[in-house]
């Protein structure tokens, strides 16, 4: 194959990566789109594999890596998806550094001179650290996602922080790109070190970043460095002089950047204050300035009454909803209200679950119709006439101190379920959210309080509507 | 190469920089409950690395450079294979409303 048909291809893949993003504008197409990202991997990959002189290894290790991707994607349980994206996060930045290891180790297997051009070692260097700080960032929001805070303080949701954090963290840095610049300065016989150093260096700090980020900041971060794995990609990308890696990683740093914006957007963060961390940490204990409130609350008959004789509910499920995986006995009651005539939606806030996404995933996984699904925009008007607003896990998301000057969450977007005629809320306790904050909505004289596990609550309001 | 030549460096920028407004473009019309969907398929899109790990694998020798690439490309397939197949697990959830009769 000649190097032109072969960058002619990559060019073919390359649009087909775009009109897989450009199929998920609607779920109808979505798809297809995804048919057709299979379909640019397998012209990139078949192609790459007819010009290269040995390919057993590579059919090896795809054999290999593909099998242990195939069963995860199986066995995964849609609750489990942050984590999955996390570590796959990881592997791109790991298979990042290996490569540009590679690349410094005989770079003429990459048609790249030797010694390497100083131009090639600076992308060497940009693509290598983004990759490894991808992924030793990407390990610890795995652990921190996957709960493992117990085994291992790093993986602790609470941010890990320490006095001189933000300096040992500059100064990390700094070193990092000085042994950056020595690896591009160096003699051809002498790069290793540097580069090796440099790599230790990024592993390190990728750690450090990541650590004094809180739990309730995880959306943010996946998105993050879902876009750091793609700007990955792409500095390998340049220093292969490969346009096909250049776009997809452009693609995906972009998509993840994105991502990031709205994800902060939801929660009135800004993209700094998150990165700097330490959110979540204190707070929950010292606003406990509400004096004891009297609440009213009801048992699951009561509710089960109120929701069958109303005209129009709306459900807000949070992500307490998803740890309870009372998501089918959800089904199944607004199934039933259904059948009574009630019109039953759903109202999604961009944050509701751990990751961008998330809770459209685990409402599509019960077999919600995703035309009952609304997103904040585009429901939030449809509160005050709606005759109830029944919040399922939820928390700061419907914190109406949201829209009170002066409270630490002002500003943030909510879905105005204080509007609706009544509001039922369940939770387990009183306890607070995330953000730590008591929410007024709870002593509402409209609301009632139906506490206990989600999924119990649900199943005993699914019996009592009859 | 003949006329005039420009630094490879330059003509992957300017590619580079298209694509990230291509990017921005189409990733801004993905609808909001989809960005779940959105993740994992940019996950399988990024392990098109792959590339050059096979590159890297398949230098005909059995060196550290080599094997740097095979474990890339063990690495980077977990994600194309794991990355397409639970996008399409997750899409296939995504349906319509059926007709009354289809269920139970």
């Amino acid at each position: 194959m000649s190097s032109n048909q072969v960058a002619l291809l990559y060019l073919v893949a390359s649009v087909l990566f775009i009109l897989a993003l450009k199929g998920l504008s609607h779920p109808l197409s979505a798809r297809k789109g995804n048919r057709f990202g299979i379909v640019g991997m397998v012209i990139a990959v078949a192609v790459t594999l007819a010009i290269t002189h040995s390919i057993h290894m590579a059919l090896g290790a795809i054999a290999v890596g593909g099998l242990i991707g195939w069963f995860v994607a199986r066995r995964v349980e849609m609750t489990q998806m942050p984590e999955l994206v996390a570590a796959m996060h990881s592997l791109v930045g790991l298979a990042a550094v290996l490569i540009a290891g590679a690349v410094v180790y005989n770079p003429s297997a990459f048609s790249i001179p030797d010694p390497i051009p100083a131009g090639n070692r600076v992308e060497l260097f940009i693509g290598t650290f983004v990759g490894a700080m991808t992924f030793s960032g990407s390990i610890i929001a795995f652990g921190k996602l996957a709960g493992l805070g117990k085994s291992f303080r790093l993986f602790s949701s609470a941010p890990v922080v320490f006095t001189g954090q933000r300096l040992v963290n500059l100064l990390m840095a700094i070193a990092m790109v000085g042994l950056g610049l020595a690896f591009v300065l160096a003699a051809p016989d002498a790069q290793m070190p540097p580069f090796a150093a440099m790599t230790a260096m990024a592993f390190v700090l990728g750690v450090l970043i990541i650590i004094p980020i809180g739990g309730a900041d995880m959306p943010v971060v996946i998105s993050m460095l879902n876009s750091y794995s793609g700007w990955a990609a792409s500095g390998i990308g340049f220093s292969l002089n490969n346009p096909l890696l250049i776009v997809a990683g452009a693609l995906v740093g972009s998509s993840g950047a994105i991502l990031s914006y709205i994800m902060c957007k939801a929660m009135n963060r800004s993209f700094f204050s998150v990165i700097l961390g330490g959110f979540g940490a204190a707070e929950g204990a010292a606003t406990g300035t509400a004096e004891q409130r009297s609440v009213r609350s009801g048992s699951p008959e009561d509710v089960a009454f109120l929701l069958g004789n109303a005209e129009s509910v709306i459900i807000v499920p949070g992500y307490g909803l998803a740890v309870a995986r009372a998501q089918h006995a959800v089904k199944e009651m607004a199934q039933k209200l259904t059948e009574k005539g009630v019109t039953v939606r759903y109202a999604i806030h961009p944050v509701a679950g751990r990751m961008p996404g998330h809770m459209n995933v685990l409402l599509a996984e019960a077999e919600v119709p995703y035309d009952q699904v609304l997103e904040m925009d585009e429901i939030n008007s449809d509160f005050g006439t709606s005759d109830i607003a029944f919040v399922l896990g939820a928390n700061d998301v419907v914190n109406p101190l949201a829209e009170e000057k002066g409270s630490p969450i002002y500003g943030m977007p909510i879905l105005e379920a204080h509007k609706a005629r009544t509001v039922v809320v369940n939770k387990r306790s009183m306890a607070s959210g995330y953000a730590g904050i008591d929410n007024p909505l709870f002593y509402m004289d409209k609301t009632m309080m139906v506490f206990g596990d989600a999924k119990k609550v649900v199943e005993d309001i699914v019996k009592a509507i009859d | 190469m003949h006329g005039i030549t420009v630094d490879p460096i330059i003509t992957n920028l300017t590619i580079f920089v298209l694509a990230i407004f291509v990017g921005y473009h189409v990733v801004w019309n993905v609808t909001p409950a989809l960005h779940t969907p959105l993740m994992s398929v940019t996950n399988a899109i990024s392990s098109v690395i792959l590339v050059g790990a096979i590159l890297a694998a398949g230098s005909g020798r059995l060196d550290t450079g080599s094997l740097l690439g095979a474990a890339a490309v063990a690495l980077a397939a977990v994600n194309t294979f794991g990355g397409f197949l639970v996008t399409e697990r997750m899409l296939e959830m995504f349906k319509k409303k059926e007709p009354k009769e289809k269920r139970r």
